[in-house]
């Protein structure tokens, strides 16, 4: 077990009653400056912390609408230096930011220097979404040598000698993935979630976040005393997406966090 | 934690997916390994090889192909004569059985040129599972006849109009879907690509051609051939047949890859020639990409060899120098195409003749002496449109 509480991100996390909200968006999407704006709009709106996607080619793990607005970063010409960048930008406003990347572009770039820049943009955190613990290590290493928290996930089919290893490597928070899927809003929240929570808590200290479909507020109602914190991503997306500031769905979100 | 070379081929493989499939690729990993060492499995397995798939497949000496090059010796491998018309059905078969095993009632698929899809929407139906196959909108278009076949075989034939729409994209929907129905899907990946174990465990399964070939060399020539070439997109049918000769130093080993429209063009599909390593469908190996990791369109004639990937084993043994890999474009390949169905009455795939044009150069270089066995991965029919319309 960790001394959690070093770390921005469990700080942070760690739910005090309401529960932590995370909201998710691509950088570059729709376009760098507008991507920047909002999420810098979204960063002082109350928010736990704030997660921003790195735009990759072959997102495995993710649903249409962040594949969509994936596609549309890279059209608009988006790479991991300008997504640290963005991140920088948004770090300003005091609130952790977590980047999420597939591992490609992190080996494209350079695990080493990819962590160097990070932390030097301020960033607390990093989630890759297909680098199990076991093949962690030539990213984590470095995320660890720059002070950046490594963010694992434990998943519903994930046994219990497992989520020991992965609670074990993993710094910041834990990331608990609702449903055995892809991202995407959901319209209810998957039955065994309580007890799986629950089964992560029995190993480790850390704040747990929740993710992959949790859209709405009755879904924030339902995770409060449950998850310390809620990652909202698809939702939020598909609001840029339409055009739409993301800020009045994150509001009435925060507002079933309390 | 694991082992560090475990799922290894020297410094590619690995097992890059997202947590929820980690669970899986042990269970499946373990089946493999139990059935592997179970008699009864594999007497079940050849058994189905036998009567079903139609093994052993001949070796053919092509004689007229080998007078046309110099008096060469070619001799073919002749996996088009597989029930269903490629190897595929060979991993598709053995990996029903692993279905079986545990207990897995729906099996998902994807495929390019269609051949790994029919072979496994066919066995799909012969052990009663439900079966979806993706595949992307343009493979769809150009290999119309397989998406047919698959649908009266039973299987749901899902579009992918993501990307590029081809073999690529038809996978990252596959590994979407065994993502979200994990507990009841065995996803059966078509070549030695993909998180381990499926490079070792599709090897294995396609080991019969090479262990095949090399006695039946032998027994009709008395000696070994000095090159074995098969062509490699994901590269099953080439490390099918390289695996019994990889410890023959005398026996050269030759890949060819899919230069499409020329390796200078950019159009192609060439990863071992023309890519750098990196992480793509759980793998490890060369990858078609550009400097910021983002995978990079490929194109190819032949459907079953545009990807931007291939299997980690390729990349070690290109690294370790073993198999030499390069590349023919499309229009040698098609040209090959048409020559060995005019000279030897047998219509290759447009994959296969990528190799058999490489074997053409190489029969050439050695004259009359030389000896030549290619693996004929399989037949043609499918490719009619594309090769009238190149």
């Amino acid at each position: 077990m960790k001394a959690a509480e070093k770390s921005r991100l469990a700080s942070a996390l760690r739910a005090d009653g309401d529960l932590k909200l995370v909201p998710y968006v691509m950088a570059g999407h729709p376009d760098r400056k507008r991507s920047t704006e909002l999420a810098k709009r979204l960063a002082a709106s109350g928010v736990a912390a704030l997660e921003i996607g790195i735009p990759h080619s072959d997102p495995l793990a993710d649903g249409p609408v962040i594949q969509k607005a994936g596609q549309a970063a890279l059209e608009n010409g988006m790479t991991v230096a300008a997504c640290i960048e963005l991140a920088g930008a948004v770090a300003g406003e005091g609130v952790p930011i977590v980047l999420m990347s597939y591992i490609n572009p992190i080996l494209a770039h350079d695990p080493r220097r990819f962590a160097a820049e990070a932390a030097q943009a301020g960033v607390a955190g990093v989630i890759v979404p297909d680098m199990p613990v076991e093949e962690s290590e030539p990213v984590a290493g470095w995320l660890r040598s720059a002070a950046l928290d490594t963010i694992f996930m434990v998943a519903p089919t994930t046994s219990e000698p497992r989520m020991d290893t992965v609670c074990e490597h993993s710094s910041g928070f834990v990331y608990c993935v609702t449903l055995t899927g892809i991202t995407g809003a959901r319209a209810e929240l998957p039955t065994g979630l309580k007890q799986l929570v629950a089964n992560v808590r029995k190993h480790t200290q850390l704040p747990i976040a929740a993710g992959f479909g949790i859209s709405r507020p009755e879904h924030m109602k339902a995770l409060r005393g449950v998850a310390d914190a809620a990652v909202v991503g698809s939702a939020v997306v598909a609001e840029i997406d339409a055009g739409r500031d993301p800020s009045a769905l994150v509001k009435t979100l925060l507002k079933a966090c309390r | 934690m694991s082992h560090p070379v475990r799922g290894r081929f020297g410094p590619f493989g690995g097992q890059y997916v997202p947590e929820t499939l980690m669970g899986a690729l042990e269970e499946l990993e373990n089946v493999w390994h139990e059935a592997k060492a179970d008699p009864q499995f594999q007497l079940e397995l050849a058994g189905h090889r036998r009567a079903f798939v139609g093994r052993p497949t001949p070796l053919y000496a092509a004689t007229r192909l080998g007078e046309h090059f110099g008096g060469a010796h070619i001799h073919l491998k002749r996996e088009d004569l597989c029930h269903t018309g490629a190897h595929k059905l060979n991993n598709a078969v053995g990996q029903a059985l692993l279905a079986l095993r545990m207990e897995k009632k729906r099996v998902i698929a994807e495929t390019g040129a269609g051949q790994h899809g029919v072979a496994v929407a066919t066995v799909a139906a012969r052990f009663g599972l439900e079966c979806t196959v993706y595949m992307g909108t343009e493979d769809m278009r150009r290999q119309s006849m397989n998406v047919r076949r698959m649908k009266l075989l039973g299987a749901e034939v899902k579009e992918v109009t993501s990307g590029s729409k081809t073999l690529k994209d038809a996978t990252s929907e596959a590994i979407r879907d065994w993502v979200t129905n994990v507990r009841t899907t065995h996803y059966i990946i078509g070549s030695v690509v993909g998180p381990h174990p499926y490079p070792e465990l599709v090897r294995d399964l396609q080991r019969v051609i090479g262990d095949e070939a090399r006695e039946q060399y032998l027994f009709a020539d008395g000696k070994l051939p000095d090159v074995v070439i098969a062509c490699v997109g994901g590269g099953s049918n080439a490390i099918g047949i390289f695996t019994a000769f990889l410890d023959d130093k005398d026996v050269a080993l030759v890949g060819v890859e899919a230069a499409g429209s020329g390796l200078q063009s950019g159009k192609h599909a060439a990863s071992l020639v023309g890519g750098r390593p990196g992480v793509l469908h759980g793998t490890y190996s060369y990858l078609l990409q550009d400097g910021e990791g983002q995978v990079t369109p490929t194109h190819s004639i032949s459907a079953g060899l545009d990807y931007p990937g291939v299997g980690p084993e390729h990349a070690f043994l290109r690294d370790s120098e073993r198999v030499e890999y390069l590349a023919v474009t499309d229009q040698d390949a098609v040209a090959a195409f048409k020559l060995c169905t005019k000279l030897e009455g047998i219509m290759p795939a447009l994959e296969p003749a990528h190799a058999l044009h490489h074997a053409g150069v190489m029969a050439r270089q050695f004259g009359p002496g030389g000896r030549i066995l290619v693996c004929l991965s399989g037949r043609g029919d499918k490719d009619m449109d594309s090769v009238e319309g190149s």
